[in-house]
């Protein structure tokens, strides 16, 4: 048993009722609290990185029940990038909302944690009850960090947002109440074994189960067609938020690949790798054609980049889709990618809007304001980054991803869609740009330098997009490192005789 | 007592359904409240239905009754009541700040709130 997979869970746990209880009044302890947290999260993340790195897939046993009918923890090489990719995303939106956003509305920080709690077991637990749970625990901080700071409109997107949520997690249960009526399991290791063997009887209700689950995903991934609710939900929320929410949709991602090379694998029995792969690329491709319009005709840049990332969610998903290590690597790779860029392009669009008070980030003409250019260049690095060009690593995710599908039976069909919306995004952002910073500059008078602080916001944007850089640099180990991640996920038979070995004792 | 049960929950989740499709936010708080009323009969069922079975394991029982699923609603009754909390002081919330009661989002005010333009 390894005690090290439980602390990425406990310390925002602990840390987070610590706030609330004992430091609310005082900010400066609360952000000190925090970005200690988020800093350690960090830290662990990076050592458990280290030790997942190895190959060996590590357990961690709660209260020492062997694993089919206790809870487990489980870490691979991909719960692992994700731990990470968590941390040093929080870190970084820890270190822009401390400059302003975290004073706006009640308990952020520790709202914050119990977000970071969530994301981290839903990464972690091997269990599919307990990563409902988790996903409750991430999504009843996410309804209190959206409505964060308050006014109608997002407390009206804010409700629109917990009803989709709560409609998805009612779906959620049902999945998991006909899984356990036909498997009467939910250890995700155990289920792997005993889907193959589900009676010819009870395979339809196996089959809804599936489907189900996916459509659960779907909703939290931004898939088409339950994508409607991320555009006024990211556009509303607080700056920050949405970028720390950039995380979430990869949640959706996270569990899609999990189970579903998991639990109802392309493994022994052939029929069950027909669960996803059949109903997950259409919907991808269409999610990636609908995101790359949405960008065309978005008239605020926060809508812009809410649409931007349900394309990105559409070429990640489709990669996943075809289920080959190839592939999935290559969508690892674009998945890390995304994440950094729709994380900077949020943070910019909030430093946009708050420079502009009575334009916000509404693609108007609007005279100019200060560290204009600084803005400027944020931008057109991060939307070099998410449109796919040269040099960042968009691009070379997007040709990860061409690569690794040129065998595919609907490869041409993934070219055309691919190369196409690229070039809808392109011309989406290149608009957007243009009017923002360019035609902008040409009109007459300023905007007040205002109070807007101007280092720490500068720094996470910085930050952000210095991991884009360090990503593309450092593609070679990076994806060396994911493709390891991606064989590891396709030999599903190493996962669940690491979990279920503990039935014959342990330490 | 299968065919009560199934048509219960059949019953609930239609009855919720149409609710969440509604354009209020008062349909669709109750619709919510039976979607997971449902969903709760739903997986307590799943671990087979039996009257006056043991769940624990003792001497003299002659079968016993899957105790899992009722460790499973009682996460889900406590969450999706936690839930239904949430949602009616936001709609709540929602509604004292825009005067309006629909959830969908509105073309009228210009988003993030700017009070001028």
């Amino acid at each position: 048993m390894n005690h090290w997979l439980i602390l990425p869970i406990l310390l925002p746990a602990l840390v987070a009722p610590l706030i609330a209880l004992a430091v609310r009044h005082d900010i400066v302890l609360a952000r000190t609290f925090s970005l200690l947290s988020a800093g350690l999260l960090l830290v662990l993340g990076l050592i458990l990185f280290a030790m997942a790195a190895q190959g060996e897939i590590l357990t961690y046993a709660l209260g020492n029940w062997a694993a089919p009918f206790g809870i487990v923890l489980v870490l691979d090489r991909l719960s692992a990038l994700m731990l990470v990719l968590t941390a040093g995303l929080g870190c970084v939106v820890l270190l822009y909302a401390i400059s302003g956003w975290d004073q706006r509305g009640a308990h952020f920080h520790s709202l914050f944690q119990f977000q970071l709690m969530g994301l981290n077991g839903a990464f972690l637990t091997g269990d599919l009850f307990n990563l409902f749970v988790f996903f409750e625990v991430l999504l009843i901080a996410s309804y209190g960090l959206m409505v964060h700071g308050g006014g109608a409109m997002r407390v009206r997107a804010g409700v629109q947002y917990v009803v989709v949520n709560l409609v998805g997690s009612t779906l959620f249960l049902i999945a998991v109440g006909l899984l356990y009526g036909v498997t009467g399991t939910l250890n995700m290791a155990d289920l792997a074994q005993r889907v193959p063997d589900v009676p010819a009887g009870d395979r339809a209700l196996l089959e809804v189960g599936a489907l189900l689950l996916l459509l659960v995903f779907g909703i939290k991934a931004a898939l088409v067609p339950v994508q409607f609710w991320l555009p006024g939900t990211y556009a509303h929320a607080p700056a920050p938020i949405a970028a720390l929410f950039a995380i979430m949709t990869k949640v959706g991602a996270y569990s899609i690949i999990r189970v579903y090379t998991l639990v109802f694998g392309p493994g022994e029995s052939a029929a069950a790798s027909t669960f996803a792969g059949p109903w997950l690329l259409p919907a991808a491709l269409v999610t990636l054609l609908v995101g790359m319009l949405g960008v065309l005709g978005a008239r605020a840049l926060g809508q812009m980049v809410s649409f931007a990332v349900i394309g990105s969610m559409g070429t990640l998903l489709a990669a996943v889709a075809l289920f080959t290590p190839e592939a999935m690597a290559a969508a690892l790779y674009y998945l890390v990618h995304s994440t950094l860029a729709a994380g900077a392009l949020f943070l910019i669009v909030d430093l946009l809007s708050e420079r502009r008070p009575g334009y916000g980030d509404t693609l108007t003409v609007a005279p100019r304001f200060a560290q204009g250019g600084l803005i400027a260049g944020a931008f057109f690095a991060g939307a070099i980054a998410m449109a796919g060009m040269p040099p960042l690593s968009g691009f070379i995710g997007k040709l990860l991803i061409l690569d690794a599908v040129r065998e595919a039976p609907w490869a041409s069909t993934i070219w055309i869609l691919i190369l196409g919306t690229s070039l809808l995004g392109i011309i989406g952002f290149a608009r957007g740009g243009s009017t923002l910073f360019w035609k902008s500059a040409s009109v007459p008078g300023n905007f007040q330098a205002g109070q807007a602080a101007a280092g720490l916001p500068f720094v996470a944007v910085g930050l952000l997009l210095a991991g884009l850089v360090l990503a593309t640099v450092f593609a070679g180990p990076l994806t060396g490192f994911l493709d390891q991640a991606a064989t590891q996920l396709f030999e599903p038979a190493r996962y669940i005789e690491a979990v279920l070995r503990r039935e014959t004792g342990g330490d | 007592m299968e065919f009560l049960i199934a048509s219960a929950v059949g019953m609930m989740t239609m009855a919720g359904i149409y609710l969440v499709l509604r354009g209020h936010t008062f349909p669709v708080v109750l619709g919510l409240a039976l979607l997971s009323y449902a969903v709760n009969v739903f997986l307590f069922a799943m671990g087979r239905l039996a009257i006056g079975q043991q769940p624990v394991i003792d001497a003299a029982a002659t079968g016993y009754t899957d105790p899992l699923p009722q460790a499973l609603v009682l996460t889900a009754i406590v969450i999706s009541f936690g839930m239904t909390a949430v949602i009616v002081v936001m709609a709540l919330r929602a509604y004292l700040e825009s005067e309006r009661d629909t959830v969908d989002l509105g073309e009228e005010e210009p988003p993030g709130g700017g009070a001028q333009q």
